[in-house]
């Protein structure tokens, strides 16, 4: 591979709660080049907390040696440096267009605000650009669009609008979080394909979180398995029968096969002996 | 002075409900609306019906007085109309209040309405400085609270919030005159204007900062004003306190929302997520807020003006109240009614109008 | 568990992820609540102010000579000394005595309007809530009618027709507290109407009044004990405000509103008089609210500040 993109070394992020410390990522490593980097893991297994630890935006307390991103160190860098990165060199897909828009302003405005955060546009140049990248997106009348309020268009819409928002100041580096969890399953895959033609267009590198292990591997080019804040499992994604780590088999198993006849769902196995293993079998490609 | 946040909370739930339930057509919504204005006014009336005529065991007497002679306490018997049944009383009671006709208050000897709109103007003076000094010290207080949630900041500006609807207001307001009138001397005593300045500047609105500066009357505008001073700041503290409160809350409530998030990931200042994006999102919520506060106020200010002797709507109340002048504690009682759901029908239209949420 | 707990056997118990039974998970969930309440000074604060109030009310006959009522004429309006902490008043009673004993009243006033409040606005919420209909409709306007109308302005009313005094005063205010308790029962009983153990104790048989009795009431308490808790400071303030007209409780009784009335006579030489149980007011109805503060943070994170 080439010089990676980001380059993510002994992340560890923590909460305090009344019931104690708890970890959500245990010190992981991992590095991001120009491809699909998928991160797969249950709810809780710190998959969320690891997208938002490398922009700087978990309530949770941040730990790591490095947290590299095109020769800047974000752990360390000031919040000025770190905003000028968000949204213009790093991105972030959320989950569900519902919340994640701003109720009281229209849509095309968020847009264009993207776009104007960055550079010295005048607002008729942000709002064309606005409208191009709605285009873009595949958004007939954007026009009209334009002008709507969160609350009136649909999820895939709104999915759809997140994308152009996210993607308009052309990021190196975009992070989806779930991308189309909270979708219908008929506009699933017309937002991924959407995410897909953007991605390779414009040459960016992915990193795409979701638990759906299937999706992850017809997406992305390489997959990152997590349980319990640690890198389980680095796997290619062509190469998911040759997963090794019995967690990940055992996600494997979960799903139901047409050929192959199961009395009962197997139960996932959890064995506490894996969190022991500090530093994971993270790191490089195998 | 007693509405305090979960009022504020149920009348934000109710407006939101209305507006979550997708309403048909927006004719229906107005409709809908106006009916159950119509309907809290039918019972405001039929409550202080029940006070004035039904409650009392001689209404005649709480009337007229114990000292009316026996033609007078006839005639008042007839004109209320106490041989008909109840709810002939209670129709005669409505159309008088429609036509503006309270009856007459024993003590001026005048038209219950005629003393209300003589009163009304300086109780709308002090209620709106007061709400006016809330809004622009609370909002800020109540941002800069949320912002730093935990924070040493945050518990001061908590504590100045739990003081200022803790006290008691009259109390507050005698130290007040303690302290800056009778110890320092930097601001005049009770009353609304110095007494040699009474009667000069002609009363057309009746609120006296206006008449006299239309007037050009500037030595009256200056004395009117430092007569406001204390009464008005004793309001605005727990307007102030109130608003603050409210606004920390509801700025909370916004800055863990997911959107919160994703201006953060554009790259946008703190303080353009926190003005631009999570306060016009409070603001909306605030206008409910701002107008219970504004009504509130208006009812608030009965003790107030007790300590201030400020010749308002709630100093005439109390006033008629020792007097035994029943109608005018009733009049009194529907107008400052009326005035309270006035403004918060009128706040919530305002925040229909705002809300881009509650447009279809 | 057989053991006797020990110190951390007890902690351990109360922090497990897997509680045996019922009463552990209760136990749990209180500690839990107990644990994030107690790491919040203020409202600890609140609590203790609270707790001094309640201890000052039941031990008044011994933390005072009387029950601040004798005079003592020749004492009259004595500044603040070692014999009479506080001073005394235009009849030479002891300023302190009266507010240890006026804190029976207040007591008495807010614990009063919480039990005429309580039961009336469970009852009207959780039955217009559960039953719906024309019922939840009537019910609804009429709590909002009494919600709308300006709550001193209501209250000066009815004592005006009552006549002064402490039960007229307590009866007054009740009248003009309940709505919101009605509102927040029928909020919560919507909530939880269809859910399952609900839908299940109607199919065993029970009537409509035992599930609203039994299974809908307990889910509403925590709500409406935070709004109670919180109401408190308004109805002290409200009480104190009618006692300072001369509405409320009637002398020779220790009311602190009252007193901030006499007081005011002679704010300019003696200060004492009405500022001491202005303060006392201020001190209790501000561990209302801080206490309030807290147990909506623990109880109702819903509508509380932090997450």
């Amino acid at each position: 591979m080439d010089k990676p993109l980001l380059n993510v070394e002994n992340l560890s992020v923590s909460f305090d709660t009344p019931k104690g410390v708890v970890e959500a990522v245990r010190g992981i490593s991992f590095q991001v080049g120009q491809e699909r980097l998928g991160i797969v893991g249950e709810s809780g297994s710190g998959k969320s907390q690891t997208g938002r630890a490398i922009l700087g935006l978990t309530p949770g307390r941040v730990e790591a040696d490095r947290i590299e991103f095109d020769g800047i160190n974000l752990h360390k860098a000031p919040a000025r440096t770190i905003r000028a990165i968000r949204g213009r060199r790093i991105s972030m897909i959320m989950q569900d267009p519902r919340y994640s828009l701003n109720p009281v302003m229209t849509v095309g405005w968020q847009i264009a605000e993207a776009y104007r955060v960055h550079t010295n546009a005048t607002k008729r140049e942000a709002k064309q650009h606005a409208l191009d990248m709605l285009t873009t997106v595949r958004i007939r009348e954007p026009e009209k669009v334009y002008g709507l309020y969160p609350h009136q268009v649909s999820g895939g819409m709104g999915q759809r609008i997140m994308i152009a928002m996210m993607l308009i100041p052309g990021p190196d580096l975009i992070i989806a979080d779930e991308p189309t969890s909270a979708l219908d399953v008929t506009v699933q895959l017309q937002v991924l394909a959407i995410l897909d033609d953007m991605v390779r267009d414009r040459g960016m590198g992915l990193i795409f979180i979701s638990h759906d292990l299937h999706l992850v591997s017809s997406f992305c080019d390489r997959i990152l398995v997590m349980y319990g804040g640690q890198i389980m499992e680095v796997l290619e994604a062509g190469a998911l029968d040759q997963a090794e780590h019995p967690y990940t088999k055992g996600l494997l198993n979960c799903l139901p096969d047409i050929d192959r006849q199961q009395g009962t769902l197997p139960v996932l196995r959890r064995d506490d002996a894996w969190m022991n293993r500090k530093g994971g079998a993270g790191g490089d490609v195998p | 002075m007693s509405q305090d946040t979960a009022n504020a909370k149920t009348t934000i739930e109710a407006a939101g409900r209305i507006s979550r339930s997708a309403l048909p057509s927006r004719l229906f919504a107005i409709t809908k609306h106006g009916f159950s204005i119509l309907l809290t006014f039918v019972g405001l009336t039929a409550i202080t019906f029940i006070i004035g005529r039904v409650m009392p065991a001689d209404p005649v007497l709480a009337i007229v007085g114990d000292r009316a002679s026996n033609e007078v306490y006839e005639a008042m018997r007839l004109q209320l109309g106490l041989d008909k049944p109840l709810i002939q009383q209670y129709l005669i009671y409505l159309s008088n209040i429609l036509q503006g006709d309270f009856g007459t208050s024993i003590m001026t000897t005048r038209p219950v309405l005629d003393d209300i709109i003589r009163f009304f103007p300086a109780t709308l003076e002090l209620a709106t400085i007061a709400t006016i000094f809330g809004v622009f010290l609370g909002i800020p207080m109540g941002v800069l609270a949320a912002v730093n949630q935990g924070r040493l900041i945050d518990h001061v500006i908590r504590i100045i919030g739990l003081f200022g609807y803790s006290v008691p207001i009259f109390w507050l307001g005698m130290v007040a005159l303690l302290i800056f009138y009778a110890g320092l001397g930097w601001l005049p005593g009770p009353g609304r204007i110095a007494v040699y300045y009474d009667g000069i500047v002609e009363a057309r609105s009746g609120i006296i900062l206006l008449d006299s500066a239309l007037q050009g009357e500037w030595e009256i505008f200056w004395n009117a004003l430092h007569h406001l001073v204390l009464p008005a700041s004793m309001l605005a503290t727990f307007a102030l306190a109130y608003i603050a409160r409210m606004t920390r809350s509801f700025m909370l409530d916004q800055l863990n929302q997911e959107y919160i998030l994703t201006a953060r990931v554009k790259g946008l200042s703190e303080g353009a997520v926190i003005w631009r994006h999570a306060f016009r999102n409070v603001l909306v919520q605030l206008i409910t807020i701002i107008g219970l506060t504004y009504a509130s106020l208006l009812e608030g200010s009965v003790l107030t003006e007790t300590i201030f002797a400020w010749p308002g709507i709630g100093q005439y109340i109390t006033t008629s109240l020792f007097n035994a002048d029943m109608n005018a504690v009733i009049g009194g009682t529907v107008v400052v009614g009326i005035c309270f759901v006035g403004v918060n029908v009128l706040s919530d239209i305002l925040y229909r109008i705002v809300d881009p949420r509650s447009h279809d | 568990m057989t053991d006797q707990p020990t110190e951390t056997g007890l902690k351990e118990w109360l922090l497990s992820d897997t509680p045996q039974s019922v009463a552990q998970a209760r136990c749990q969930r209180l500690y839990l609540a107990w644990l994030s309440f107690s790491a919040n000074p203020i409202a600890m604060l609140g609590l203790a102010i609270i707790v001094v109030l309640v201890g000052m009310a039941a031990a008044a006959p011994v933390l005072t000579g009387g029950d601040g009522t004798e005079q003592a004429l020749a004492n009259r309006l004595q500044p603040p000394s070692v014999a009479h902490w506080f001073g005394t008043d235009e009849l030479g009673r002891d300023i302190y005595d009266r507010i240890v004993w006026g804190a029976r009243i207040t007591l008495y006033i807010v614990g009063l309007v919480a039990i005429i409040v309580v039961p009336i606005g469970l009852l009207v919420g959780t039955v217009a809530g559960y039953v719906g209909g024309w019922v939840d409709i009537i019910l609804m306007r009429v709590t909002d009618i009494f919600l709308a109308f300006p709550r001193l302005i209501l209250a000066l009313a009815f004592v005006a027709v009552l006549g002064p005094g402490l039960e007229n005063a307590v009866l007054a205010i009740a009248l003009t507290t309940w709505s919101p308790f009605a509102r927040i029962s029928r909020a919560e009983t919507l909530t939880i109407r269809n859910a399952e153990h609900i839908l299940a104790a109607r199919v065993q048989g029970a009537s409509t009044a035992r599930i609203i009795v039994h299974h809908v009431t307990p889910l509403c308490l925590s709500s409406v004990i935070v709004r109670l808790t919180l109401d408190m400071a308004g109805i002290i303030l409200v009480a104190a405000g009618l006692g300072f007209l001369g509405l409320g409780a009637q002398p020779p009784l220790p009311e602190w509103g009252a007193m901030i009335s006499t007081g005011r006579q002679y704010m300019l030489d003696q200060w004492w008089v009405a500022t001491i149980p202005g303060l006392a007011i201020l001190i209790v109805s501000m561990g209302f609210n801080l206490l309030g503060d807290g147990l909506r943070d623990v109880l109702d994170p819903r509508s509380g500040g932090t997450s």
